[in-house]
């Protein structure tokens, strides 16, 4: 009953920022309210104790892509054109997508419902089998990493594709954008005393956090995802109290690309070894001689290379940005 | 397990991980050259995979040795085949022909990330091919469809960034119909397997959400196969896109999405969902109807030979969508061979397009004035592909539009003006194409100037070669009715 007054207090919470953001012309409180937009959606995925879907959520919906968003409004107007009003036809497209929607959630089963179809088929098997086949306790990170092993590398390519995008059309990712950036010139809130203490003793535990994320996902929630996102968050904090210049200097951007590209040859790489050692593209277990061993072994070293990719695709996607004035 | 086994993995698994590879060079030419070589081992591997569903059929391939529904699977039949030719084929293609445009186009220092940028749209676009899992089919949706953007928005013209935004989010509103759909089936037959889902799908049917999922599949594939009137982002797109690129994504792109919208109307919900093929049918006939009428007529009225080639995509989109609309065997069959003959034609014509702008530097209509007689092999070449783009007999196109006439003969009632309709539209296509060849052959160059200038022996070779492909498959179709029966077959085994 908790539960449920709770989840209707953070669903109304949902729509009205929803229609916040919708209304705002101002850009700089549509970006902050799109945070608190993610922030609410990570709460609600965490009351249906989807505890994965909702750190990632929190780390790069409200972390990374607010800050990217804002590292982005530095080159446009700070409000929204005058004179485009919504369009009709969105409006119409919207009412009646919403429409069909609410129509088809008549006929569906219940939240929790253990007959449900999604909790006969194929969810039973995996929680039967992962103790006996993969032998970690997190069946999620057990389907995303070996079960569906192959959807998880189509998102690295897709993270991937996305830092391409933004470095082939701002120019990023190597040449003279950076070159520009001063270290010494006074920038970011460094002149702030309470920002500038605060992150310092923030940052250390952010980026451990982080790798514990990284390294513990197959015990509990979260995995290379999640802590790209959070390992980036950290470094993000650190070049707005430290400025641009020497965050570059600590990561160039030849390396973040080299992070982006080897994280997902890495995947990839894994799932080739798994075929010239006798096996299925993506099979883990031919890589050791107990196949639980191999699969322990594919799964740290491909969310290795999503933890690899997320975080060089994510600093290069800010740089890009930051870097344009 | 020999390598002939890994087939369907490495159709993916090559261009996607050699893409990482080349955003590391920092050479332009390098790059080129392993995305040409890349891609020209994609298109040897979708040979062999032809053979292989031509011989014995390719045995399923469970990746990471998890069998369906748990685990992902791929499947290539017929149909994909098909798929996968015309993908790698019209990828290697628009590399191989595009160096010299490519190069003015991009700068070398960018040169890395854009030819990584089309190694991923290459895997993509084979990914959903070779797929037998309708998530992971939005994964790779999602994965081509981001590089196809960073491809297009490489054009020089400043509009392609406003015609790829407009892209973007309706490409992204078509995938994420998708994407509600399948979690709709998700939610009532609780797998991801097209095969697992056409077995399960019978006990939940009739069911609000199936219906409704049904709906939103068909709509956002339509969206993203660019079916009339949902091909607005379409024209300017490939207008504003680098001309090697719309060779490439103008061959085979939009059919991928039609593709998806077959696997899933007729492995999926015809066997399950009463009336559906009717239903289907009323959707979609009437708009490929009109797409192919007036995206014809508006073709006429483009002053810019790339845009009026992109209406005539519109409306050759129209012709596979109404064939594969009439849920008939001939139908089927005929939407599969317009395919395979339309990604023939147009890649041809779009790559004597690029030729064209390599030496005039402009696509509008009124500056190529003039053209046929200064480039008359390249010119030739446009003809002979125009002509297979009409459906004249001796080419290819003319076997498909036969096989099209065919099944809407079938139809009870409609035969002859569904046939009418057709032939409208094939001369439509005569008036477009014959308003761009008179003025290439007739008309005066706007600076007087008539002295041959052919670009380079080796791209008029190229596209001599595509222009008899299109003569050959005209003569010889044995190959692609082949690879369209086994489709045939596969899609209606549901219906059977």
């Amino acid at each position: 009953m908790t539960t449920l007054l709770i989840g209707i207090f953070l669903l109304s919470l949902l729509v009205i920022t929803a229609i916040a953001i919708v209304r705002s012309e101002d850009l700089f409180s549509a970006v902050m309210l799109s945070g608190i937009f993610s922030l609410l959606m990570a709460l609600n995925f965490f009351l249906l104790d989807a505890a994965d879907v909702a750190l990632t959520e929190a780390a790069v919906g409200a972390g990374v892509a607010t800050v990217l968003l804002l590292a982005g409004l530095k080159l446009t107007p700070p409000t929204e054109a005058k004179g485009r009003s919504v369009g009709k036809l969105s409006v119409v497209v919207i009412a009646a997508t919403t429409l069909l929607m609410i129509y088809a959630s008549f006929g569906q089963p219940t939240l929790g419902d253990p007959m449900a179809p999604t909790q006969q088929h194929v969810a039973p098997w995996y929680i039967e089998k992962t103790p006996e086949l993969i032998g970690i306790p997190n069946i999620v990170t057990a389907v995303l990493s070996s079960f569906r092993g192959y959807d998880t590398l189509g998102e690295v390519f897709v993270v991937l594709t996305a830092g391409i995008g933004v470095m082939f059309l701002l120019g990023g990712g190597r040449g003279k954008p950076f070159s520009r950036l001063d270290s010494d010139v006074e920038e970011g809130l460094s002149g702030h005393l309470i920002p500038k203490v605060m992150a310092r003793l923030l940052i250390p535990f952010i980026l451990l956090f982080a790798l514990f994320i990284q390294f513990h996902g197959e015990y509990s929630p979260g995995g290379g995802f999640q802590a790209g996102a959070i390992f980036v968050a950290g470094i993000i904090l650190y070049s707005l109290v430290r400025g641009e210049g020497l965050a570059l200097s600590v990561i160039p951007p030849r390396v973040l690309l080299w992070m982006s590209a080897g994280g997902a040859l890495l995947f990839g790489s894994v799932g080739v070894i798994g075929m010239l050692m006798g096996g299925q593209f993506l099979e883990y277990s031919v890589l050791a001689d107990n196949p639980v061993t191999g699969q322990h072994i594919g799964i740290i070293v491909i969310e290795l290379g999503v933890g690899l990719t997320v975080t060089g695709v994510l600093l290069s996607i800010f740089h890009a940005f930051a870097a344009r004035d | 397990m020999n390598l002939v086994d890994h087939l369907p993995a490495l159709q993916v698994a090559l261009p996607l991980l050699t893409a990482p590879l080349v955003i590391l060079l920092r050479n332009g030419f390098l790059a080129w050259m392993a995305a040409l070589a890349a891609s020209l081992a994609s298109f040897g591997l979708a040979i062999l995979l032809t053979q292989g569903v031509l011989g014995d059929g390719v045995p399923e391939y469970a990746i990471g040795g998890w069998q369906p529904p748990f685990g992902i699977s791929l499947n290539v039949d017929g149909l994909g085949a098909l798929m996968l030719l015309l993908v790698t084929g019209a990828s290697s293609l628009g590399l191989a022909g595009g160096r010299l445009s490519l190069r003015r186009d991009i700068d070398n220092r960018r040169a890395p990330m854009f030819y990584g940028a089309w190694l991923i749209a290459l895997a993509g676009l084979c990914g959903i091919a070779v797929s037998g899992d309708a998530f992971n089919v939005f994964v790779f949706m999602e994965i081509s469809s981001l590089a196809t953007y960073i491809l297009i928005a490489a054009g020089r013209d400043r509009r392609a960034l406003s015609a790829v935004f407009k892209y973007l989010i309706i490409g992204t509103i078509g995938a994420t119909f998708y994407l509600i759909g399948v979690g709709f089936i998700y939610m009532m037959t609780g797998t991801l397997n097209f095969a697992d889902m056409a077995l399960r799908l019978g006990e939940v049917i009739e069911t609000r959400p199936i219906i409704i999922a049904a709906g939103f599949i068909t709509i956002g594939l339509a969206l993203k196969a660019a079916i009339f009137p949902l091909h607005i982002w379409l024209p300017r797109a490939y207008t504003y896109a680098p001309n090697a690129v719309t060779v490439f994504i103008a061959a085979c792109s939009t059919k991928v999405s039609i593709y998806v919208l077959l696997r899933f109307n007729y492995g999926v919900f015809h066997g399950n969902l009463l009336g559906h093929s009717d239903l289907f049918s009323v959707f979609i006939v009437p708009l490929a109807l009109s797409g192919i009428l007036l995206a014809s007529a508006i073709a006429i009225y483009q002053g810019n030979i790339k845009k009026l080639l992109a209406f005539s995509s519109v409306a050759q989109i129209g012709y596979i969508a109404l064939a594969a609309g009439l849920a008939t065997q001939a139908g089927l069959m005929a939407a599969q061979l317009h395919m395979f003959n339309h990604a023939l034609a147009k890649g041809t014509l779009f790559l004597c397009v690029t030729a064209f702008v390599l030496t005039s530097r402009s696509a509008n209509m009124d500056k190529l004035a003039g053209i046929g007689r200064r480039m008359p092999w390249t010119m030739g070449a446009f003809v002979i592909a125009g002509l297979s783009l009409i459906g004249v007999p001796g080419t290819a196109g003319f076997i498909s539009k036969w096989y099209l006439v065919v099944a809407v003969m079938e139809v009870p009632g409609w035969g002859i003006p569904l046939v009418v309709a057709i032939v409208a539209s094939s001369l439509l296509a005569v008036v477009y194409l014959w308003k761009f060849v008179e003025k290439a052959y007739y008309g005066t160059p706007p600076d007087g100037d008539v002295s041959a200038m052919e670009v380079p022996l080796p791209l008029r070779a190229l596209i001599w070669f595509a222009a008899l492909a299109n003569i050959y498959f005209g003569l010889a179709p044995q190959l692609p009715i082949a690879l369209a029966e086994s489709g045939t077959g596969t899609l209606l085994g549901g219906l059977l």
